[in-house]
């Protein structure tokens, strides 16, 4: 069974947290993976970063651009990932834009990602139609996941069809916004997600854009199986006390770890 | 061979929808209905109607004797330069305007390298009082601050882009993002021919109407709607895209597109995207880019901020593919001179986007007879600063 499927079916409440590869600095990579599952993280997002993020917010890009300052890129990503399953062994996805995807050739990328242990990955400007037409089988081929999105504005018959089309989870936006800002549950947005709840989907949901409290984060484990940590967690990671930053984030939502240092 | 759209939304390998899954819902209801509603009798009545009164079309088709004799060749300039505000960009404003009331959107937003794109849209803001937000580089903002001074006269916000190279590639990213925080009432003018399926097709249609006019006003002028070239400078592309139309199917008329080759193609400060890019997705579309070997957009150069995009629309990329337009590029100096050239010989002062146009003649060679259409999309009021600091006037 994959990782990620393994996951679903053991834990609820899964806590994923997002990070950007090369941020603070270049060789943070595994370090960062190793202390998040340390303190309790279930899943981790990688990010490839891109020049231009248009999906994302403030924090992100930041991000995003001084790792690629750093020199960060999907070839010395995989040269770092090349180790990760003998010391990190919660389910990993790269997410990033399509056009560095592509530059590394969409096949390579699939067989990288299955030669260091990835299990997936989540690229919000690669359309449904084009990932179905040219590369689904290719992510088969290589038995990785591909996860979409969803927002409140996605018709049912379009989440049908990306229920159909995944194999691991369905990630739900809180709503139509750019990575980073807070989320506010209103009515809506609990109609919206117990909506998605009642649709009976084969895939389970994870929820995120937005999340950066406790409180969010355990609102949202209402409604699907755990929720996703980005900006915030970006945010507070202070290079000159990387793992003591981690531990301090990770605390608040994982306070029944022990935090051995 | 059709060097338009098809159905699925592709030049060629070229068009496309890349957008996040948050862009879907207001780009889809577009596609689905942007044909629908222009081809619609009243749409069509109020457009022409506009485009006649307000913009002043149809615009003239002007042979430029002196500098015809220069180049040996019959030189016609298409004057989008005289429509209302100052540039072609007008004609695609007043035709979205149009659609986005139909869609019931009450908010608009636009990027804008050089203003006049900024400025077209928040002037058709302003004449049906819609909510209008400009997002332009820093740099830009800069360097064609009369436009930005119109636009706030006009009503608009402008929000400056601090990211990357703070030009126009930057304001992009912003008004995507804009959109994407406001899906229910904002609709996004893109002002050029570039960005997800369906809006390179729908910019293009909208600024069809130069090629149009300039078929019956050279059939008028010299018996044939048929000319040897046309040329038009390439940002994104709208302009090109409308002045090469109608001409498009017509293997006998060269199509010829400028690109800005800024300090120089391998100087490192260029925008000369066929020459420096590669196959690739920016701003929703898969297309040429000028990119790094990991995918990361490089950032453009050039003296005028309406062609420093590190991209072009994914028709170009088409016609550049298959050989039916010829891709070139003009430097900083060349279409600075080029602009000096047409001022004095002809007494207009062009944008220096489209004395990019201008400076190709210099390095054509004609035999007397041919008729050449170079698309003067706009004027150079603008840039008056930049003209001041590089001839010291
Ligand atoms: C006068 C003028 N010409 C040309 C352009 C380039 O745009 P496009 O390539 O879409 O015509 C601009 C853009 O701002 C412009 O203002």
């Amino acid at each position: 069974m994959s990782r990620l499927k393994q996951l679903f079916q053991e834990k609820k409440n899964i806590l994923s947290i997002y990070y950007t590869a090369g941020y603070p600095s270049l060789g943070d990579t595994i370090t960062i993976a190793e202390e998040l599952e340390r303190c309790g993280a279930d899943l981790l997002e990688i990010g490839f970063p891109y020049s231009d993020p248009v999906a994302d917010g403030p924090i992100i890009q930041a991000s995003s651009k001084i790792a690629l300052d750093n020199g960060m890129d999907l070839k010395l990503l995989f040269q770092q990932l090349k180790d990760l399953r003998r010391t990190v062994s919660i389910p990993i996805l790269l997410m990033g834009y399509v056009n560095p995807m592509l530059q590394y050739g969409v096949e390579e990328f699939c067989k990288s990602c299955a030669e260091v242990g990835v299990d997936g990955c989540i690229v919000p400007d690669l359309p449904m139609v084009e990932y179905e037409e040219l590369y689904a089988s290719v992510f088969a081929q290589y038995r990785l996941s591909n996860i979409f999105l969803v927002t409140p504005q996605t018709s049912p018959e379009r989440i049908q069809k990306i229920d159909g089309l995944s194999n691991g989870f369905i990630y739900l936006l809180s709503s139509s916004a750019t990575t980073g800002q807070n989320l506010s549950i209103s009515d809506t947005t609990e109609a919206y997600f117990s909506r998605i709840a009642h649709l009976k989907l084969n895939n389970p949901t994870i929820i995120g854009f937005g999340i950066s409290s406790k409180e969010t984060f355990d609102k949202a484990c209402q409604y699907a199986g755990g929720a996703i940590i980005g900006s915030a967690f970006v945010k507070s990671l202070d290079a000159t006390d990387l793992k003591g930053s981690i531990q301090k984030f990770m605390k608040v939502f994982k306070p029944e770890v022990e935090q051995l240092s | 061979m059709s060097y338009f759209v098809n159905e699925k939304g592709y030049y060629g390998d070229f068009g496309g929808a890349y957008i996040p899954e948050m862009l879907y819902p207001n780009v889809e209801e577009l596609r689905l209905n942007y044909l629908k509603i222009i081809n619609e009798e009243g749409f069509q009545k109020e457009f022409q109607q506009l485009l006649k009164d307000y913009v002043g079309r149809p615009s003239p088709l002007y042979l430029a004797k002196r500098l015809s004799k220069k180049y040996n060749a019959n030189i016609f300039l298409k004057r989008e330069d005289l429509n209302h505000t100052g540039a072609h960009k007008i004609n695609n404003t007043v035709g979205q305007i149009l659609l986005a009331e139909r869609l019931g959107k009450r908010r608009i937003i636009a990027e804008t390298g050089a203003g006049q794109h900024g400025v077209a849209t928040a002037t058709v803001c302003a004449l049906r009082g819609l909510e209008c937000v400009v997002y332009m580089g820093e740099v830009d903002i800069k360097r064609q601050a009369p436009n930005v001074a119109r636009m706030k006269m006009l009503g608009a916000t402008v929000i400056p882009a601090t990211s990357g190279s703070k030009t126009l590639k930057d304001a992009t990213n912003e008004a995507m993002r804009d959109w994407i925080n406001n899906p229910f009432d904002t609709h996004y003018i893109i002002g050029s021919a570039v960005g997800p399926h369906p809006y390179p097709a729908m910019v293009a249609l909208f600024q069809s109407i130069i090629s149009e006019e300039t078929k019956k006003q050279l059939m008028e002028q010299t018996g044939s709607d048929q000319p040897d070239y046309v040329l038009a400078c390439v940002g994104g592309g709208s302009n090109a895209l409308g002045m090469f139309y109608h001409f498009i199917d017509d293997e006998k008329v060269k199509l010829i597109a400028v690109e800005a080759a800024g300090r120089g193609v391998s100087s490192g400060f260029s925008a000369a995207t066929t020459t420096l890019g590669k196959e690739g997705v920016l701003h929703g579309s898969r297309s040429i880019l000028m990119q790094t070997h990991d995918g990361q957009v490089v950032e453009p150069h050039s003296v005028s901020a309406g062609l420093d995009y590190p991209g072009i629309g994914p028709q170009h990329a088409h016609l550049f593919k298959t050989g039916r337009g010829q891709y070139v590029s003009i430097t900083d100096d060349e279409s600075l001179d080029a602009g000096l050239l047409l001022t004095q010989l002809e007494g207009i002062i062009p944008a220096i986007e489209s004395a990019h146009a201008l400076a190709y003649l210099e390095k054509m060679t004609f035999s007397g007879g041919e008729n050449v259409v170079v698309c003067l999309s706009g004027r150079g009021d603008k840039d008056m600063d930049t003209y001041m600091k590089h001839f010291n006037f």
